[in-house]
């Protein structure tokens, strides 16, 4: 016995009832299994395939290829200046990341479900798996970003200090809407087939094919609630130079925020009676 | 005593069953339906884990409400080994998991003193891609070893599965055996406070069965708490030293294992095994034949639910012939708990098979001979057959059902054999070995 002598741990366990935090304490008694879950994801993710990794890069810049002939060549869309290649590179990658992260979390309960019905662990290890292990793929994809910047001879500023803040709300959207969705998905499997256009329609709601610019002042105030806004805006001006949109950035931290700190209550009010609903 | 390592408070768990969907009897109903579908979904998934007050009181007769555990109360002390026993739905399996956390019960609550494995499965979390090593790893953690546990237990672990030689092979090359051996070396060192096992000990060759048993008891000389359910009573009377009895989500008797495992075999438990019906009108059946009482009765004509494997079993019908004019020949059909059926049996009195029985009360059995089941839970299909294959004037599907229990004392076709011994029946058979001993074999 490795870790018996020094204290027992009580655990008392009651009816579901009411709001609780999460419980970091507990996930740092679990964090070899979450290290292993997360590693798990990232092994398993490509296994028997020819390409491996490389897929990590191929996705986006497919995507990329594609969006700049459709709506940079045939469309003409307007960039404020920006080669529209270099423009929706800077985007494209962390929105790949956070449509693919969202995705997955919003699924993860219902396919980790035999699992769910058969060993405890935190729930909340569930949705949080993928959103770290898509973190493998995004910083893979990030190689897409070097040959563009220099073929574009893009110099790096100041801006670049801006990046931890940025990559915090990359991340917390995914994570508190994946814990949202997966708690939902689980009682109703509705969720699956409504993703599917959510995530295509959210492209949208973002200037990842467009420029901010384009937005009304008057609607601009709503706009710059949708986080994913500030991680696509802040990732252009923070790679490529010029103004930092605070408009847009400080909204999206206050958002996602609460979408990550609601979503943490919603999953924990909700995962003890996922098993029952399976 | 205070030094408890598993202690439950009047725990109490409710599931709601029986979500019928209604039948649409016009087309205009079935598009009301259809529209109004949406929202009578999202009722029906709510109320899976929302239950009023109304229902969760005594007087609540709805039928679908299911109370798994109902005030279960008792305490298990440090370095008990506990084996938890009875017929299939008793809630043995919805008490393991309220103890592993992995399901809340309704009301009551439970108080765990130390580090808890349970292992209700082996193989929890395999993945197929992984390899072998890989997955010794993830499942001692998803188990609850940490990584340095596992390190250490590495070779042991690979020792005791017998896999070496695939270590780095992924698991989905792997034989179902030696997946089941991997799974099972990693859950048998787990050295966890307080061990929860569900029937996982059925898997694997007998060999192996063998020694994950001596592991089971190695842990319980270990002095930390084990928590079992099995079906094998063999193993909770060599293992455990208290046996508590479940019934119908109650603990009806709890004392000394030996005890409690022979008064599970002898007690006829839950009412599953008898049935009546006692107004004429609400029988099943027609004007033709109605059916009063089913019976699963012993040599004594006893009604039982637990059966020796070695003792014959008694199917009783007792039904009332109201007209007269057809011939009726009483049927049985029994199948296992995967649904296989193990056979069919009609009416040995052949007369009842061209000529109509006079009105009357009639008491049919049907004797199942000692050693020819299995063990497990036998469910008996029951009917009442006419010349006309489709007029059935009853039938009832798995009415009654019994369970079949090998005790291991011998007498059995086990004989000392402690390992599987796989098959729907279990049929003691003659066996002559002839033995010549000065064959050239031998000699040569």
């Amino acid at each position: 016995m490795t870790t018996a002598g020094q204290d027992i741990t009580t655990v008392d366990i009651g009816p579901p009832d009411g709001f609780e935090a999460i419980d970091f304490r507990e996930i740092w008694r679990y964090r070899d299994l979450f290290r292993f879950l997360v590693w798990r994801d990232i092994k398993v993710l490509y296994a028997q395939t020819i390409l491996g990794f490389a897929w990590a890069i191929l996705n986006p810049a497919i995507q990329i290829v594609v969006f700049s002939v459709i709506f940079g060549k045939v469309a003409q869309i307007e960039t404020d200046g920006i080669p529209y290649i270099l423009f929706s590179t800077v985007a494209i990658i962390p929105w790949t990341y956070m449509s693919d992260a969202m995705t997955a979390a919003s699924q993860s309960l219902v396919q980790g479900k035999a699992m769910l019905g058969k060993i405890y662990f935190p729930r909340v290890l569930y949705p949080l798996t993928p959103v770290l292990a898509k973190l493998v793929d995004f910083c893979i994809s990030l190689l897409v970003l070097v040959p563009v910047l220099i073929y574009y001879n893009v110099a790096p500023t100041w801006n670049m200090l801006l990046l931890p803040v940025l990559l915090l709300i990359m991340v917390m959207v995914p994570t508190g809407m994946g814990m949202w969705l997966a708690a939902l998905a689980i009682r109703y499997r509705d969720v699956r087939f409504a993703m599917t256009y959510v995530i295509k329609l959210l492209i949208y709601s973002a200037p990842i094919l467009y420029t901010a610019s384009k937005i009304g002042p008057d609607v601009r105030f709503w706009y710059s609630l949708n986080p994913i806004v500030a991680v696509i805006e802040g990732f252009r001006s923070c790679l490529l130079g010029g103004p930092i949109e605070w408009q847009f950035i400080l909204p999206g931290l206050v958002t996602s925020t609460l979408i990550f700190v609601t979503g943490a209550l919603y999953f924990r009010r909700m995962e003890r009676v996922f098993v029952d609903v399976i | 005593m205070t030094d408890y390592a598993v202690k439950l408070n009047n725990v109490s768990k409710v599931y709601r069953i029986g979500l019928e969907n209604t039948r649409d009897d016009s087309v205009a109903k079935g598009i009301v339906n259809f529209v109004r579908s949406p929202l009578t979904n999202y009722r029906k998934y709510r109320s899976l884990y929302r239950f009023s007050d109304q229902e969760l009181s005594g007087e609540y007769t709805g039928e679908d409400i299911l109370w798994a555990l109902k005030d279960v109360s008792f305490t298990v002390k440090t370095g008990e080994v506990v084996g938890i026993i009875g017929v299939n739905g008793a809630g043995k399996s919805t008490l393991l998991k309220v103890i592993s956390r992995i399901t809340p019960p309704t009301s009551g609550n439970i108080s765990i003193r130390g580090r808890v494995s349970s292992l209700l499965e082996v193989g929890t979390g395999f993945h197929p891609e992984l390899t072998g090593r890989e997955n010794v790893f993830l499942n001692g953690t998803i188990l609850g070893m940490r990584k340095t546990e596992v390190d250490t237990k590495f070779d042991e672990i690979v020792d005791f599965a017998g896999v070496e030689k695939f270590l780095d092979t992924p698991v989905k090359r792997y034989s179902s055996g030696m997946r089941v051996r991997l799974a099972f070396a990693v859950a048998a060192h787990l050295e966890p406070e307080i061990l929860i096992v569900d029937e996982v000990l059925a898997v694997g060759d007998a060999e192996f069965q063998k020694k994950c048993l001596n592991k089971m008891e190695d842990v319980g000389k270990e002095g930390r708490t084990v928590l079992f359910v099995s079906h094998n009573m063999a193993a909770i009377t060599r293992l455990c030293q208290r046996g508590i009895l479940l019934s119908a989500g109650s603990v009806i008797d709890d004392g000394e294992a030996h005890g409690i495992v022979n008064s599970y075999l002898t007690s006829g438990l839950g009412t599953s095994a008898a049935r009546d019906w006692p107004v004429l009108q609400d029988a099943p059946g027609d004007e033709s034949v109605r059916l009063r009482g089913l019976r699963i009765v012993d040599e004594d004509n006893e009604v039982a639910e637990g059966f020796d494997i070695r003792k014959p079993v008694g199917l009783q019908m007792e039904y009332d012939v109201l007209s007269g004019t057809e011939p009726m020949m009483p049927y049985y059909r029994l199948a296992n708990d995967e649904g296989t059926v193990i056979f069919s049996t009609i009416d040995q009195d052949f007369r009842s098979h061209v000529e109509p029985r006079a009105p009357g009360r009639y008491v049919s059995t049907a004797w199942i001979p000692g050693n020819l089941l299995t063990e497990g839970t036998i469910y008996v299909t029951v009917a009442m057959r006419t010349k006309v294959r489709s007029y059935k004037p009853f039938i009832l599907g798995d009415a009654i059902a019994f369970n079949v229990i090998d005790t291991m004392e011998g007498g059995s076709a086990r004989g000392e054999w402690a390992g599987a011994l796989n098959g729907a029946v279990r049929p003691k058979l003659d066996w002559i070995t002839e033995y010549t001993p000065d064959s050239k074999v031998a000699t040569g």
